[in-house]
């Protein structure tokens, strides 16, 4: 539970993410999304509850746990001054990467950004910064990734491709990936489970599929919007119950 | 990963000299007011050197002091850039989920300053030797240990800066350039504490660098070096880190508490 002057953001929200899986956090704008991930990050301090990640406490234990996590999102930056290589340097070594020149050639590659190595980071578009901070969030091959609207800002294109490499990593590697969104087709084509919040909330949760048939629409962006307007009842259930 | 890594420390440390080097104007600018005040106070200087009988009494003082408030001003004014720029840049939650700890980073920051004091002040200092045959090096070993003092002193005041500006944003930033110069008038930078008023000649001896400028006339117009000058500013300086770390520490709590690490920047 988190409460900010006496205001509650987030309360009784408890789930897990295994090994493998692609959880979704949905929810509008001040449903308690980010502050959830902030959080799980230990960037935010609850004001009651516990955090465990990788089997660890992260309110005592949160540096043990960060080397094998990581994040991306478009809220923070990387210095815009200082050229793509040198960022992802930087990190690699905050990381404790080991063969750095290695693991960033082979990112370079795989996420399409060597020709953009010698650019600074503030010179780049949108969607070739949001490829150079996804290599960041890969650096270190997190067994955990949380990224809050990974695809924010995007053309269908590249977002359709950051997409489907999300997956691949996760496919090869058992990673567990949380992500915020407001991007309803991207949470059902990438998202296992999904947790719809709202004012702080978790008012249901299942699998894309699970949630469309529960509410008896078309898509899961109808779903949203019912639980967003209250349609169905206080959260929206009533219809399907 | 539990303990400090010099890894990571060097991490930071390159990361803001990538910064640095990107652009010669920003090199330029760290030596331009150090020179430029250098400069001026040489001159008075020589004007002073015919005209008062105190600054005869050893030519240096003025210029030796003109440096070393550089030091001090150059070394907090360094530390907090240093974090400055990870504001602007909207970089402190990025790295703050990494394993970056807290001290690691106010240790790159430290070292930063150093490498940004020594840029700005040794360009001044080896020019003063052609303009006006004066070297503060003459100073010797006390000149380090003046050098040391003041860097101290200025991490202290720059962890309280930094400390502030996450607890209160950028809206604190301004405090970065000037908070240094209100110590100025009881650092006895230019005159002997005894000649502050009797009550501010207590603020001034709770002050660190106001040893340091005693110790530094001491030397030039006593030919004494001071060490209890030094203990008693070596012992404050260990004080005012501490506080320093104190308040720093607190208010990164403060920032994870209220959730100020991820708002923060321009």
């Amino acid at each position: 539970m988190k409460r900010f002057d006496g205001v509650t953001a987030v309360d009784a929200v408890s789930f897990g993410v295994s090994a493998g899986s692609t959880v979704a956090l949905l929810g509008g704008n001040g449903a308690g999304k980010t502050t959830t991930i902030s959080m799980l990050l230990g960037l935010l301090l609850p004001s009651s509850g516990s955090v465990r990640v990788l089997g660890e406490d992260m309110l005592r234990h949160r540096y043990r746990v960060l080397p094998r996590m990581n994040f991306s999102s478009p809220y923070v930056d990387l210095p815009h001054r200082l050229t793509v290589r040198q960022n992802l340097t930087v990190y690699a070594h905050l990381y404790g990467v080991p063969h750095w020149r290695d693991r960033i050639a082979e990112l370079a590659e795989r996420l399409a950004i060597a020709p953009l190595m010698r650019r600074s980071f503030g010179s780049l578009s949108a969607g070739q910064k949001t490829r150079v901070a996804l290599a960041k969030a890969l650096l270190n091959r997190p067994e955990v990734l949380l990224l809050d609207e990974p695809t924010a800002s995007l053309d269908p294109d590249t977002a359709d491709w950051v997409r489907r490499y999300l997956a691949e990593y996760r496919d090869e590697t058992g990673a567990a990936i949380l992500l915020a969104s407001h991007n309803m087709a991207e949470v059902e084509r990438l998202c296992d489970e999904v947790l719809m919040m709202k004012q702080g909330r978790i008012v249901d949760r299942g699998s894309p599929r699970e949630l469309i048939a529960r509410y008896g629409r078309q898509n899961l962006e109808e779903v949203f919007l019912d639980i967003a307007r209250d349609r169905n009842g206080p959260f929206g259930r009533e219809a399907a119950q | 990963m539990t303990g400090i890594s010099p890894r990571r420390i060097g991490a930071m440390v390159l990361r803001y000299l990538y910064v640095l080097r990107s652009s010669w104007p920003r090199l330029l600018e760290l030596a331009y007011w150090p020179t430029m005040q250098m400069i001026i106070w040489g001159f008075i200087t020589e004007f002073l050197y015919t005209n008062s009988s105190w600054v005869a009494q050893a030519f240096g003082v003025l210029l030796s002091a003109v440096i070393l408030w550089d030091v001090l001003f150059r070394g907090q004014l360094g530390f907090s850039l240093s974090f400055l720029e990870e504001m602007w840049a909207r970089n402190l939650g990025n790295l703050f989920v990494s394993p970056l700890r807290p001290i690691e980073h106010i240790l790159a920051m430290m070292t930063m300053s150093l490498i940004r004091t020594v840029i700005g002040v040794a360009p001044a200092a080896l020019l003063a030797i052609p303009l006006y045959h004066y070297s503060i090096f003459d100073l010797g070993l006390p000149l380090l240990a003046f050098f040391v003092n003041l860097l101290l002193m200025g991490w202290a005041v720059g962890l309280m800066v930094t400390g502030l500006v996450l607890r209160y944003g950028m809206g604190a930033e301004n405090l970065a350039w000037f908070a240094i110069f209100a110590l100025a008038p009881v650092s006895a930078v230019y005159y002997p504490v005894s000649a502050l008023p009797e009550w501010l000649q207590w603020v001034a001896l709770a002050l660190p660098s106001a040893h340091v400028f005693e110790g530094m006339r001491s030397v030039l117009v006593d030919h004494v070096f001071r060490s209890d000058l030094l203990t008693t500013a070596v012992l404050l300086n260990l004080f005012y880190i501490a506080i320093g770390a104190i308040i720093y520490l607190r208010f990164f709590d403060l920032a994870r508490r209220r959730g100020l690490l991820l708002q923060v920047g321009e």
